[in-house]
């Protein structure tokens, strides 16, 4: 029997509100579907199963606000028997247990129960933590998740969880209630971290785009207008494919190491009128092509403002790109989303003054900037992704 | 003599003032072993004795521990109450199957009819330059066997008490007194006596740390304590006194409050008392752990007779502060 849990869409997050069913016991389920709907401070969340099967039972109904990783619902494995049915409704998921008594190894009688705690896992990540620490943080409701470890080999304490919940109590709530400031404590929380844990490095450099701007101006006149390829796309293609000549910047800072990630998952911030934004990934996309790639990034757009983003999208990506240059922006200074390594910045593309080979001229020219954590790369690497980067623009028509 | 006076006395002494008290207080009590009469005791525990109390009672043997073992045994099961006396523990290997297949199952082969009320005192432990044939501490492998009772009496009130109790406890009791604590000089009333022998004792109260010890490790415990005190490190020291039956609820409790469990045990490791303990810990308290147990031991090796190899085989002060530190303090 497989458990469908409460994830956890970010290390921001600490519950969700369980908003509709897509599916209901008895139905087939497989891997990839998106069987339940969640808001969460960044929206409503469509959630997918990770695996096959059928649903076996649903315990927790819409409009109930439950903690990450809390059992949403059960799910039958393929070829597993199915539950008698007077089983069903009456095992209700308590976890009242007793706090541990040390002298209940001596009792006579019953087995005392094991104490309640907090989930060692979320979403597949363990956590190293001290067994009392977990009592702890189970009886001061505090997410493992968002606590850093500084015991023996990082692993959370006692003192942690205790710093930890101190730290949730000073937590100013801004007018709760309205999920625009639910989003702004989101943000505020992992930019907090952010700047306090990760050295940033900058980097940036002046792109001609000539070629590119020459490029999608001939392509996009075979398009009709629904399909043209903006200037944003190319940009992230080249991020993307310059990751393979600086897979540094491409992974995870987790537990005082870089988890180097293999598919290359593009955070693409987008923006909501109301304020806030998110940065939803775009799926493997150095594997897809530029009018792929625009369908992708449009399709994001569209279900980001009309609140419809999958899970996955929300906790995939591997880095991020920013693009403030349709605000006029010229150089956008980054700061890097946790656990990611890295931030992308893309200005506005002004027409400047050009010197090449002795001559003068008039380019398109962009401004690129590089976030990056110090721990996970150095500069000189930072250096050879920027022009990567360059590179590939120069040749629009490979990418 | 008033209730409140002190005596000066070393832990030589206190064992000797107990086994005067006992052959005074029950005529059925005898001491008998190796040297213990005219010799005085190979550690000079029993000088004056055969004097005072004569041959009857303070019997040289020849030199076979398995013999005169058992006829320990035999006049326990006859009705005499009996305290034997042998070297050192690793001689007490000659003894096992007198210990272990008679004096520690005679009550149940018997069907509950025959209790052996037997005392056997021998030393143990290093620190005196007597290699790997008297210096181990191997007290971990009695306090395997069911049937009879381990007692290690680190402190001058145990060494004078917890005679008399084991007396008159009506099973077999083995006392183990570490050789290098018999010269340790101490108060002690006047009127000190018997004491219980089957609970452990905090010695010294700390927050952060237990530190679960017995024996002559118990006073570099204190030690150490004493030292990370000044940096502001709190550790509590438990003496488990007694290593069968263990009184694991001491040191349950204790941990239910520091959250850390340092066992310091001059035996060795692997499948130790320390590892009893650190099981039995793991089964009590586990939810209460904020940082694995740890144990200092006996390195692994027959005891050196080098001053320096034998210092270096034991547990010592440094490591145990070195140790409670990284324990405590995070990020090690």
């Amino acid at each position: 029997m497989a458990e469908f849990r409460m994830p956890s869409l970010g290390a921001d997050m600490k519950e969700g509100l369980l908003v509709e069913w897509k599916v209901k016991p008895g139905d087939q389920v497989k891997r990839g579907d998106i069987i339940s709907e969640v808001e969460t401070q960044k929206g409503i969340i469509e959630i997918e199963v990770f695996t096959d099967g059928t649903i076996e039972q649903i315990l927790v109904h819409p409009g109930e606000k439950v903690p990450v990783s809390t059992v949403l619902a059960t799910i039958r494995a393929p070829g597993e028997e199915a539950k008698a049915p007077h089983e069903e409704g009456t095992e209700e998921p308590t976890f009242k247990y007793k706090l541990c008594s040390i002298a209940a190894h001596r009792k006579e009688g019953p087995e005392e129960q094991p104490p309640e705690l907090a989930p060692a896992t979320t979403a597949g990540k363990r956590f190293r933590v001290s067994p009392s620490a977990r009592k702890l943080a189970a009886e001061l409701a505090v997410n493992l998740s968002t606590v850093q470890g500084t015991g023996q080999g990082n692993a959370i304490t006692r003192a942690d969880i205790e710093r930890a919940a101190e730290a949730q109590k000073t937590t100013v709530t801004v007018a709760p209630g309205k999920p625009e400031a639910g989003m702004r404590q989101a943000i505020a929380t992992a930019m907090a971290r952010s700047n306090r844990e990760i050295p940033h490095y900058y980097l940036a450099t002046h792109i001609d785009m000539g070629n590119t701007m020459r490029w999608l101006i001939s392509e996009n006149k075979k398009r009709s207008i629904k399909e043209r390829i903006l200037p944003v796309v190319p940009l992230i293609k080249a991020t993307a494919l310059a990751l393979g000549k600086a897979p540094e910047l491409n992974g995870f800072w987790i537990g005082d190491r870089l988890q180097l990630q293999q598919a290359v998952h593009v955070g693409f911030a987008i923006s909501f009128r109301r304020g806030g934004l998110v940065a939803p990934a775009i799926h493997h996309a150095n594997l897809k092509s530029l009018p792929e790639l625009m369908e992708s990034l449009h399709d994001l757009i569209t279900r980001t403002r009309g609140g419809r983003l999958r899970s996955s999208e929300l906790t995939d990506a591997t880095i991020t790109v920013s693009c403030l240059g349709d605000l006029g922006v010229e150089t956008v200074y980054g700061v890097i989303y946790p656990p990611q390594v890295a931030l992308v910045g893309f200005g506005k593309i002004t027409e400047q003054p050009w010197a090449e080979n002795g001559m003068l001229g008039i380019r398109p020219v962009q401004t690129t900037t590089l976030a990056a954590d110090h721990r996970a790369s150095d500069g000189h690497l930072g250096a050879k992704f920027l022009e990567a980067i360059n590179q590939y623009l120069q040749k629009p028509e490979e990418l | 003599m008033s209730k409140n006076e002190m005596i000066q006395i070393t832990y030589r002494e206190a064992v000797r003032e107990a086994i005067r008290e006992a052959l005074q207080r029950d005529e059925r009590v005898f001491l008998l072993g190796e040297d213990v009469g005219r010799y005085g005791g190979c550690f000079a525990v029993s000088k004056g004795l055969l004097e005072e109390f004569g041959p009857e009672r303070i019997v040289d043997t020849p030199l076979s521990e398995s013999g005169f073992t058992g006829a320990g045994i035999g006049a326990a099961l006859g009705g005499m109450r009996p305290i034997v006396e042998i070297m050192t523990v690793n001689f007490s290997l000659l003894a096992a199957d007198q210990i272990l297949n008679n004096a520690a199952t005679f009550l149940h082969m018997s069907g509950g009819l025959f209790n052996v009320p037997l005392v056997i005192r021998m030393s143990t432990g290093g620190g005196k330059q007597l290699a790997a044939q008297h210096s181990h501490s191997l007290e971990g492998w009695y306090a395997h066997i069911p049937g009879i009772k381990v007692l290690t009496p680190a402190t001058l009130e145990d060494a004078r008490g917890m005679l008399w109790s084991a007396l008159e406890d009506p099973d077999p009791v083995l006392i183990f007194e570490h050789q290098s604590l018999l010269n340790m000089e101490g108060q002690l009333p006047a009127d000190a006596g018997a004491v219980d022998i089957d609970r452990a004792r905090i010695r010294r109260p700390g927050s952060d740390l237990s530190v679960i010890t017995y024996g002559a490790s118990l006073f570099k415990a204190l030690e150490a304590a004493e030292m990370l005190a000044g940096e502001g490190i709190e550790v509590e020291v438990i003496d488990l006194r007694t290593l069968r039956p263990l009184d694991d609820a001491t040191f349950l409790t204790s941990i239910a409050s520091t959250h850390r469990a340092l066992i310091v045990d001059e035996g060795w490791r692997s499948g130790g008392i320390s590892a009893e303990i650190c099981a039995r810990i793991m089964e009590g308290a586990f939810y209460e752990l904020d940082a694995p147990v740890e144990r200092i031991c006996g390195a692994e090796v027959p005891m050196p007779y080098a001053k320096h190899l034998e210092e270096a085989a034991m547990p010592q002060v440094e490591a145990i502060v070195t140790t409670a530190k990284r324990m405590v303090r995070s990020n090690g």
